[in-house]
């Protein structure tokens, strides 16, 4: 067995807030091994991109990282100086952030982004080398090399898309982090930017963590799913696996409220609201909406647990 | 509640914003209730803005970065004078809150970066519920939430249509919660018609070969793992477009000599259905004003 690339080992992440600290990611560990795809889902709001940027250091004041560690390889990530966490954003590790197509510099051409992110880490290209490399950038995410010369607003949402992935891969991360990289692309558009994600990722050899909600590109996409709600882990397993057999209420929820193409009716959403993060219920914070509920799961928080090759917080699992 | 779909940059905002009286026709008229759009007078117009309320796809865009997110809430209050006083003001917010399945006492008073991507889209269609309107145009208004969330806002929407006779015109890629929520489709391809009629045939068994495209795009959780194996294996077709012909002939694994020639009429294949391909020339043609046949039932 190789070693992970990535580790994340109990992290937690709170907002300060006049009215109480909001905890948006709460002891969650996880192991990524090299090469591989690992999906991250759950609710709105349940703490998915809080997670994505903690990894990277990336969380502002009033938010802060309030404990845990994240290891790339054998680098303490916590350890890292300015200039070592500067060179880990996009050379170790790289953020496409939710909503980053809307997010480009709408000024620039977007050959003069891509040439931005080299010198952000101090490599200096000769002209020559700097053309070179946008233009095999550009071609390794099925863009054409005229597109450096365009700007953002010239672009269908698909080609941003994809410019961001250039603009991420740009120094050969190990881990990619993609961030709802399609919500605001139809299938079709959708299924060209994923296929490029996968296939930059092989060149590269680099793992990917994909964010997002919806279970049928997870179904299609990663190798592995975690479960967030309200903040936590409440499932991690192989995809197929846990398409069929899921093991948490809330994942069975989830899965039970996709839409399918086969019968119209109802949409099945999971009655009551998320839980407020700031006065989370007592026991298990899915407790309030879980039909399963017992006593034990209002008194006792429950911990994830390895079940047949899945891991599982939930005491009746 | 009907329903619009079709690529990225199909025109569908363009639509929406024509819809709006936020951009003015080049060709055509857009009318509400038998009145053309560009020439409401002002207590007209002021009716106008109050019962067809919009939500933009964009959750970003809309804030301002500076402003608590309460003032995007606030602001149609006052506009239409919803409220006689404060407390009155806060309770419809808060309800309208409630209702996309938002805690008012975790979204006021803070900042749009403050608030999840999808939090940031519910107050959008929290906004839109407030002054009770008539039609709602709702542009991809729950691209960013999960299944379970979408469902029950697609839900409440639903209901609003079903109890207070609202219209919504759903404007999305999500064919599957489309299909779930909306009664008429109808599907553009690059600001052209593709396919028009009742949801159920038009999404099972798709005629227009866009529309069977994307069926086939979507990804679905409980099928073989063969959705990026597809994309890999879709044909490319070298046909390249013609001014005058169909937009569609460049993608379409059916074109033929005559898609490029003319733009393809609407032919009305089933009593509610129109398909603009020329596969379907047996059928007779279905002329734009009689569109609305072929979406109500
Ligand atoms: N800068 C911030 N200040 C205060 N609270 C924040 C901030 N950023 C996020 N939060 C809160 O932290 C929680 C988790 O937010 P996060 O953006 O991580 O959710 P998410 O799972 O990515 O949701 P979505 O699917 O809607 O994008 C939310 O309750 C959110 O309101
Ligand atoms: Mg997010």
């Amino acid at each position: 067995m190789s070693e992970p690339v990535l580790r994340v080992e109990g992290l937690r992440v709170a907002f300060d807030h006049p009215l109480g600290k909001v905890r948006a990611v709460d002891d969650v560990s996880f192991a990524l091994m090299p090469g591989e795809r690992f999906g991250l889902a759950g609710e709105s709001g349940s703490g998915k991109s809080t997670l994505a940027l903690s990894i990277l250091r990336l969380i502002k004041p009033p938010g802060h990282i309030e404990a845990g560690a994240v290891w790339l390889d054998d680098a303490r990530i916590a350890d890292l100086d300015d200039d070592g966490i500067r060179r880990l954003r996009l050379a170790g590790i790289a953020l496409v952030p939710q909503g980053s197509m809307n997010s480009l510099n709408p000024v620039l051409r977007i050959g003069r982004q891509i040439a931005d992110a080299f010198a952000d880490h101090g490599l200096r290209l000769g002209h020559r080398e700097e053309q070179r490399r946008i233009t095999a950038l550009l071609a390794a995410v099925g863009l054409p090399a005229t597109i450096a010369r365009m700007y953002p607003h010239e672009l269908s949402g698909g080609m941003k898309q994809r410019a961001c992935i250039a603009i991420a891969i740009s120094l050969r991360p190990k881990v990619i982090i993609a961030d709802e990289p399609t919500s605001a692309l139809d299938v079709v558009v959708q299924r060209q930017v994923m296929a490029t994600l996968a296939r930059v990722q092989q060149e590269l050899g680099a793992a990917v963590i994909l964010v997002g909600h919806d279970m049928g590109l997870m179904a299609q996409f990663v190798d592995r799913l975690g479960i967030m709600y309200a903040g936590r882990l409440v499932e991690v397993a192989p995809i197929a696996d846990i398409i069929a057999r899921p093991r948490h209420p809330y994942t069975r929820a989830l899965i039970a409220a996709l839409p399918s193409l086969e019968a119209r009716g109802m949409l099945a959403g999971i009655p009551g609201l998320a839980p407020s993060l700031r006065e989370l219920p007592s026991g298990c914070a899915f407790h309030p909406r879980c039909e399963l509920a017992i006593d034990r799961c209002r008194a006792e928080r429950p911990v994830l647990r390895d079940i047949a090759g899945a891991q599982v917080g939930c005491h009746l699992a | 509640m009907m329903q619009c779909r079709g690529e990225s940059g199909s025109g569908k905002t363009t639509l929406a914003r024509l819809l709006l009286g936020l951009v003015e026709p080049t060709e055509g008229i857009v009318r509400y209730r038998g009145q053309d759009l560009r020439r409401l007078g002002f207590e007209a117009r002021r009716t106008f803005r109050r019962d067809v309320q919009a939500i933009f796809q964009d959750p970003y865009g809309v804030y301002n970065p500076f402003y608590r997110v309460d003032h995007v809430l606030t602001v149609p209050v006052r506009r239409f004078g919803l409220a006689t006083s404060r407390a009155d003001a806060r309770d419809l917010i808060g309800e309208a809150l409630r209702a996309v399945g938002l805690r008012p006492e975790e979204i006021l008073g803070r900042y749009p970066h403050q608030l999840s991507g999808g939090q940031r889209q519910r107050v959008m269609v929290a906004r839109a519920l407030l002054p009770k309107p008539k039609l709602i145009v709702a542009d991809e208004p729950v691209s960013m939430v999960d299944a379970s969330l979408r469902a029950t806002i697609l839900g409440s929407l639903r209901r609003l249509t079903d109890e207070h006779g609202i219209s919504i015109l759903y404007i999305t890629h999500d064919l599957a919660t489309a299909y779930q929520v909306s009664d008429a489709i109808l599907v553009l391809y690059r600001a052209h018609l593709a396919e028009a009629g009742a949801v159920e045939p038009v999404v099972r068994r798709p005629q227009h070969p866009y529309t069977q495209l994307l069926v086939s795009a979507i990804p679905r959780a409980h099928a073989e793992r063969d959705w990026l194996a597809e994309e890999n294996e879709t044909p490319r077709t070298s046909v390249a477009l013609t001014p005058d012909g169909c937009v569609f002939a460049d993608r379409c694994p059916h074109a033929v000599e005559l898609c490029l020639a003319a733009p393809p009429a609407l032919h009305r294949t089933e009593p509610r259905r129109g398909v603009a391909c020329v596969q379907y020339r047996e059928h007779a043609v279905l002329s734009a004003s009689a569109l609305g046949e072929v979406l109500l039932p």
